[in-house]
């Protein structure tokens, strides 16, 4: 009975580890035939048009509409104080920091993850992976790593788009909404902005685009069972992207700032 | 005594507690076309996708062309995979290109031949499964029959020594069967490649095979010509040629 309730309490991190592996080896495996030829760069480029420039318009009025909300926000709060002025910088650094990485990639995610996993998993059940195989080529250099170097590319690009519209959106609503002084509003914005700030979070972006395509890709990869394998595989493929991001986030931001 | 090109010895697979092969031996002779018969579910599709060193063994050795492949890494797989092409049972198109790039494909990552020269023989190799205008057709367009051929103009347009069929003539309807095996014997007999059949349709792989294997229960229990096997007396091989139930077909039960 105890060896039975052992094995029960040890299996949940035994599935964890054995994704994680399996997570951390399709990662190794795509980075390295990343850096061997031949280079598919024109799978790149489909994929770079395919995460980064289909997802635009999502990126862009996610970014300013959260750019609007926060100057709305803080500027109710800071009234209490007089302290308006103030609205540009933290719409800034909220966005450069945290916000427009963040939800970007979780946008992304939701977006383009998403259909990688559905594609990856629709082409394992159709054995269009074992035909690559067959064919004598490697599904992982052909399928996982442009998804992986596209996402790493883009993601920052999308994040910078996210940033910027965003501090527009707080500029509309703060100067232009709420009369917020213009002066003041765009002169914090200068004084309190590091490079640094947009920067690092911009690296985070970076990380995020790795962690979303390698999940996604190996939920796809990795899916069994028809039609259903597939819809379950995309579900459980957002969902560990999604938290992967947020934990990583906490973990890189306490790192880097 | 004709050459062999693909020897299995005494193959061994099982997952988990099921045992799907279960001791198979076969020589599967060059240039000929060998079918393997046996029940849906029944690991013919699992003993193919050793032949091509998809799935590895429990025991047992796989050789082709005097290399043993059971043992070999990926790397050294992909050169004997080389000898191979390969026709799916959904065919399994690439559906993110068309016809053309399909069938294009592993000439573009195999060959350094010029644009030119892969049109060309794209073009020829569409014509000879009867799609010449078909070329700029995405997969999701076409039926399950044009799917095969074009599948089958892929497998074949690196010319590989060998050919596998998993199920060629499953989904599909009789007529539309038949045009597909007839292309599979027509191109046989024109190239003289080895081909290697999977099926349960046993009436149509009659029409097809030099050699026939019966596959029953993870063992091969007959393997001979079409006419010996019609003429077998092995229980397991009279009930499945009269599940055919074909009046007037050697096999069938016509009292």
């Amino acid at each position: 009975m105890f060896r039975g309730l052992a094995r029960d309490s040890v299996r949940p991190f035994l599935v964890v580890l054995d994704l994680l592996g399996g997570i951390g080896t399709l990662f190794a495996r795509a980075l390295y035939l990343g850096f061997k030829r031949p280079f598919k760069v024109n799978y790149i480029f489909k994929q770079m048009e395919f995460i980064g420039v289909n997802s635009l318009l999502v990126v862009v009025i996610t970014g300013l509409f959260t750019g609007m909300v926060l100057a709305l926000q803080s500027s109710y709060g800071f009234r209490k104080f007089g302290a308006e002025g103030v609205v540009g910088a933290i719409v800034a650094l909220s966005m450069t920091r945290e916000l427009g990485p963040v939800l970007t990639s979780l946008m992304v995610t939701g977006r383009a993850g998403s259909a990688m996993t559905a594609e990856l998993a629709t082409m394992r059940v159709t054995e269009q992976i074992d035909a690559l195989r067959v064919m004598a080529l490697d599904p992982v250099k052909y399928l996982v790593t442009p998804r992986m170097i596209a996402s790493f590319l883009m993601l920052p690009v999308l994040a910078s788009i996210s940033n910027f519209v965003g501090i527009i959106g707080g500029y509309l609503v703060g100067v232009k909404l709420l009369g917020i002084n213009e002066g003041a509003f765009v002169n914090r914005i200068e004084k309190v902005l590091q490079f640094q700030d947009i920067y690092n979070g911009l690296i985070k972006a970076a990380v995020f685009g790795i962690i979303m395509s390698v999940i996604c890709c190996y939920k796809g990869f990795n899916s069994r069972g028809g039609a259903e394998g597939v819809g379950k595989a995309t579900t459980e493929a957002v969902v560990a992207s999604s938290l992967t991001i947020l934990v990583a986030d906490y973990v890189l931001t306490s790192l880097m700032f | 005594m004709d050459a062999i090109a693909v020897t299995i010895r005494d193959l061994h697979k099982s997952f988990g507690s099921q045992k799907v092969l279960d001791g198979i031996n076969l020589e599967v002779e060059t240039g000929k076309i060998t079918v393997i018969i046996g029940k849906s579910g029944g690991g013919k599709s699992v003993l193919l996708k050793h032949i091509i060193g998809l799935l590895k063994p429990d025991s047992g050795e796989i050789w082709i062309d005097g290399t043993e492949i059971t043992h070999l890494k990926e790397k050294e797989l992909n050169t004997v995979r080389g000898k191979f092409g390969m026709l799916f049972q959904e065919a399994a198109l690439f559906d993110s290109m068309n016809v053309y790039e399909n069938v294009a494909f592993p000439l573009r990552e195999h060959t350094h031949l010029t644009e030119k020269e892969i049109e060309r023989i794209v073009v020829e190799r569409l014509s000879q499964v009867g799609l010449s205008g078909f070329a700029e057709k995405m997969p999701g367009e076409l039926s399950g029959g044009m799917k095969k051929r074009v599948g089958l103009a892929r497998a074949l347009v690196l010319d590989p020594d060998m050919i596998l069929f998993d199920e060629p003539t499953s989904a599909l309807d009789p007529i539309i069967s038949l045009t597909i095996l007839d292309l599979i014997k027509e191109t046989q007999l024109n190239l003289r490649k080895t081909y290697i059949v999977i099926s349960h349709d046993i009436l149509g792989m009659f029409r097809i095979a030099d050699k026939v294997a019966m596959l029953y229960d993870g063992r091969i229990i007959e393997h001979g010509t079409p006419l010996e096997i019609r003429s077998s007396t092995r229980e397991e091989t009279r009930e499945f040629l009269n599940a055919t139930k074909i009046p007037g077909f050697t096999g069938g039960n016509h009292e």
